[in-house]
């Protein structure tokens, strides 16, 4: 919790200021209307903002934060429309950096029409967020979305109904076959319009909740009227949130007026002596009253029908057959990364042929940093990253969007618990083992930063593809294969260690699972080809200048000499207590850029036969420490990206030690062994 | 120590033991009991016999006994003291875990209810006992949250009242059975986000899967499918319904 709160804005006004200079503002001011898309998680929302706004997209940080969000554009019968699509939440408190973007995008940047997207299969629930939505007094749509998983499961909506009992224009659609979506666009429209002539809140006579709290709520919302505090939230809202004791809300408020805590805590004090409930309780209780009985007056369950997704749903979490999908779907998508990247990657290698790195001492030295190093790097980027991500994130987005991913994280919880995580978190370590890179990237769907952090340390000991090469081809070659597979079972064995170490490090309360199971589903094929190309993108923008300038700078060092200064000072360190080679010091420099340059780099100084220059201790000792001395720079880059420079920096420290401590315990042990 | 208190002590040892028997199978046979409490069978049958004239439980003999509504929350109760202040010995006094419950036996038939209340907010609600991992059973006062039993004074207790109903928790339930939300234990982060999921206080909730290996429950509450991590399952109890 505590770390989570240095993501909540102390000063509105500042970060309203930082905002909307970080926004892509030129978009939004030439479009006439701003539409918000919200709703709860997995309704839908990704399909009809990609219908909506085709191509024209950017994906973005909200400023400071790990909120994903997507921006568009979508020209409507002579109309420029500038629609935003805000991250999936259940609610507006004040518990995921979702919600309090959401909350805060909503009251200052004012969309002149919010679309709130349910899932009618699960209408109630996505009331409840509805009721909210109203309550914070905005123009609004609301767009009743996969009517056909509904009929599936025999649920018909009467949104004619629904439309009555809400006051709101209501309109159903199937956003996967852009069923209903002109009617969608009209509707907003229409009610853009109308916002836009009247400038005034709208106030929706549909909520009402108990009178004992109706009219409390009036009261503190009428103080807070005549106070006058020229706050960007509806007054009845603010009133509503303070009784619930937000603590944000509470704060904005306590800086302007003390009255106004003072008489709401008294209010809140009094519905609680009526309740017997914290009134944060009573107000959901309420809202899922209103909800529920909205609900009931709008739909009809038929029959109950078991479609063919929940006989699939019953095989992927049975107690037995549950693991051995959740083996297929791990392993799957691992076997496709490696073989279908490893094709991609061998093709493109192949292409990039005539890259072969010329003998820095007989060039010219800056043709060796433009060409060795710069050019180096980006073959490398290419021929390394883009081959394994790209197929990765393709099925990585479909497993997501079709649900599998959270069949298999409630099969996995219990297993995952043990270092700390819930099930969820199993797909960044499984990740891991092909490269850190996304793998640190996709610990955003763990829902605080230290369990984030946690993962994200994890994965940067787990032997990913570099590291398999250079077991491979120092240890296995030769020494033997048994050292190899037992080098592995090390890695593994400090992953566990120092997961461990890391949980005790930092202590706290590790969240606990609490997913919606929603339906299975075929994803939309548009969504997956978005996020993977948004994904890629992102990866790209990071590593790529990373990989050419770092390598660049490399060169830079070896040919002005430095290395080998740099080499001699750590002598002590790798020639004493690691027992290597002097060159064994450029090798590790080298090979922070990637790891396999500590292999190339090898074979360039002493040829193919490296049984020349080391014997089976030092091949052994070399490939532990090269195998856990530090993450990789791109590694390192997301690590400073996600985390922070302190936390990369802590990160970093702790492979290196690890990696000096145990090289050297094996390098003093092993020669009796041998 | 007098005669009736060492009846009491043994009553409670009893319902203890009948409690942690009876969640594999509601019926307890009296050789495991006999077996459990180390005393002759034929002791085990005259003590079944006491209970069941006291309401405590349904004895039939050769087969067993089943816990009444009434015994059941007695024993929740004794139960519910013991593994608080296992936590107790083990956390704050720092116990070894091996030591810690045979103190506990001791203490457990000593301690007051409001000593009971005093020591679960020092704990800071804890859910389970640190030996063996088992859930502690909530407790009785008439509460809906911990969120405002921490809010009310010791004075105020009295006004607040006792539940004494069944309560079980979700992870206590089998496949298919359901219940209504009647007390969530835990602070105010975990109370709030099961309730913007739609897990307030009366809600209806179902279990529709159990993962192996102490793994999440799945629930159906509201219309929607959701997945608690087994921990969460353990806080959320319900008033059983057919």
């Amino acid at each position: 919790m505590d770390n989570q709160k240095t993501y909540y804005f102390h000063d509105p006004e500042s970060s309203r200021k930082s905002r909307s200079n970080d926004l892509k503002k030129e978009h939004q001011k030439e479009a006439e209307f701003t539409v918000a898309l919200a709703g709860n998680a997995n309704v839908g929302k990704s399909v009809i903002f990609n219908q909506l706004t085709g191509s024209e997209q950017i994906v973005g940080n909200w400023p400071g934060k790990t909120v994903e969000m997507a921006e568009g554009k979508l020209n409507f019968q002579g109309h420029d429309m500038h629609i935003i699509d805000l991250p999936g939440i259940y609610s507006f408190s004040t518990f995921s950096m979702e919600e309090i973007v959401s909350r805060e995008y909503i009251a200052y940047e004012k969309p002149d029409v919010v679309i709130n997207v349910l899932d009618a299969s699960v209408l109630e629930r996505n009331l409840f967020f509805t009721l909210q939505l109203m309550e914070m007094e905005v123009p609004l749509v609301l767009c009743v979305n996969q009517m056909d998983i509904a009929k599936q499961k025999g649920i018909i909506i009467d949104t004619k109904k629904l439309e009555k009992a809400l006051g709101v224009p209501v309109v159903p659609t199937v956003a996967v076959r852009g069923e209903g979506l002109q009617e969608l666009v009209k509707t907003a429209l229409k009610v853009a319009e109308h916002k836009k002539d009247c400038k005034k809140a709208v106030k929706y006579d549909a909520i009402e909740y108990g009178g004992e709290l109706e009219n409390r709520i009036r009261d503190l919302a009428e103080m807070i009227d005549s106070e006058k505090l020229d706050l960007d939230y509806a007054n009845w809202w603010m009133a509503i949130k303070i009784l619930e004791n937000d603590p944000e809300i509470k704060k904005l408020v306590a800086s302007k007026s003390h009255k106004i805590i003072q008489y709401a805590d008294q209010l809140a004090y009094e519905i609680e002596k009526i309740h017997h409930e914290p009134t944060f309780a009573v107000m959901a209780s309420e809202r899922y009253a209103l909800a529920n009985k909205i609900a009931a007056g709008a739909q009809i369950q038929t029959e109950i029908k078991i479609s063919f997704s929940e006989r699939l749903d019953k095989v992927l979490t049975h107690p037995f057959f549950g693991y051995i999908t959740s083996a297929m779907v791990i392993g799957g998508l691992l076997l496709w990364t490696f073989v279908i990247g490893g094709y991609i990657s061998d093709q493109m290698t192949s292409f990039f042929n005539f890259f072969q790195p010329v003998p820095t001492s007989e060039t010219d030295p800056l043709y060796a940093i433009l060409w060795n190093g710069a050019f180096g790097g980006l073959v490398a980027g290419l021929t390394l990253i883009v081959p394994f991500v790209v197929p990765f994130y393709i099925l990585l987005s479909y497993i997501e969007n079709s649900g599998l991913l959270t069949r298999v994280a409630f099969m996995m919880d219990t297993f995952m618990h043990k270092i700390g995580l819930h099930g969820k978190a199993l797909i960044p370590l499984i990740l891991g083992y092909g490269c850190s890179v996304p793998a640190i990237d996709s610990t955003r769907i763990l829902e605080t930063r230290r369990e984030r952090l946690l993962a994200a340390f994890a994965i940067t000991f787990a032997p990913c593809a570099a590291r398999t090469i250079i077991i491979l081809s120092l240890v296995a070659i030769f020494v033997s294969i048994w050292w190899a597979l037992a080098l592995y079972a090390l890695d593994i064995l400090i992953i566990f260690i120092m997961g461990k170490l890391a949980l005790k490090a930092m202590p706290g309360e590790s969240t606990s699972l609490i997913m919606e199971m929603h339906s299975l589903r075929v994803p939309s094929f548009s969504v997956i080809l978005k996020q993977t190309w948004n994904r890629t993108k992102s990866l790209i923008y990071l590593v790529f200048p990373l990989f050419i300038v770092g390598s660049a700078i490399i060169q830079l060092f070896y040919v002005l000499g430095v290395l080998n200064i740099i080499s001699d000072f750590l002598t002590p360190l790798t020639v004493s207590w690691l027992g290597l080679p002097a060159f064994a010091g450029v090798l590790l420099l080298l090979g922070i850029v990637r790891k396999e340059f500590i292999l190339l780099t090898l074979v360039s100084f002493v040829g193919t036969d490296l049984a020349l220059a080391l014997n089976s201790t030092q091949f052994i000792v070399l490939a532990i420490v090269g195998m856990l001395y530090i993450p990789c720079l791109s590694t390192i880059g997301i690590l400073i990206r996600e985390f922070g420079w302190k936390a990369a920096g802590t990160i970093t420290a702790a492979n290196l030690i690890t990696a000096f401590i145990v090289g050297g315990l094996f390098a003093h042990i092993l020669p009796y062994i041998l | 120590m007098s005669a009736k208190d060492v009846l009491s002590e043994s009553i409670e040892e009893y319902l203890e033991v009948l409690y942690k028997l009876s969640k594999e199978d509601p019926l307890v046979k009296t050789s495991k009991i006999s077996e459990s409490l180390n005393i002759a069978p034929g002791s085990v049958t005259q003590m079944l016999k006491k209970l069941d004239s006291m309401g405590y439980v349904h004895y039939s003999p050769y087969k067993g006994a089943v816990l009444t509504e009434n015994g059941l929350i007695k024993a929740q109760k004794v139960t519910r003291k013991h593994r608080l202040l296992e936590r107790f010995l083990y956390d704050v006094l720092k116990i070894k875990k091996d030591k810690v419950h045979a103190q506990a036996c001791e203490m457990e038939h000593v301690l007051s209810d409001d000593a009971e209340r005093a020591l679960c907010h020092l704990l800071e609600q804890p859910d389970e006992c640190p030996d063996d991992l088992e859930p502690i059973p909530a407790c009785n006062f008439k509460f809906t949250t911990c969120e405002e039993c921490k809010e009310r004074s010791n004075e105020e207790i009295d006004e607040v009242g006792d539940r004494n109903e069944k309560l079980v928790s979700i992870a206590d339930l089998n496949e298919h059975e359901m219940g209504k939300v009647s007390f969530i234990r835990g602070d105010y982060k975990v109370i709030r986000r099961l309730m913007d999921m739609g897990i307030t206080i009366g809600a209806n909730i179902s279990v529709l899967k159990i993962a192996p290996f102490k793994g999440p429950v799945e629930v159906s509450v509201r219309g929607s499918t959701l997945a608690l991590g087994r921990d969460i399952a353990n806080n959320v109890f319900v008033e059983q319904t057919v």
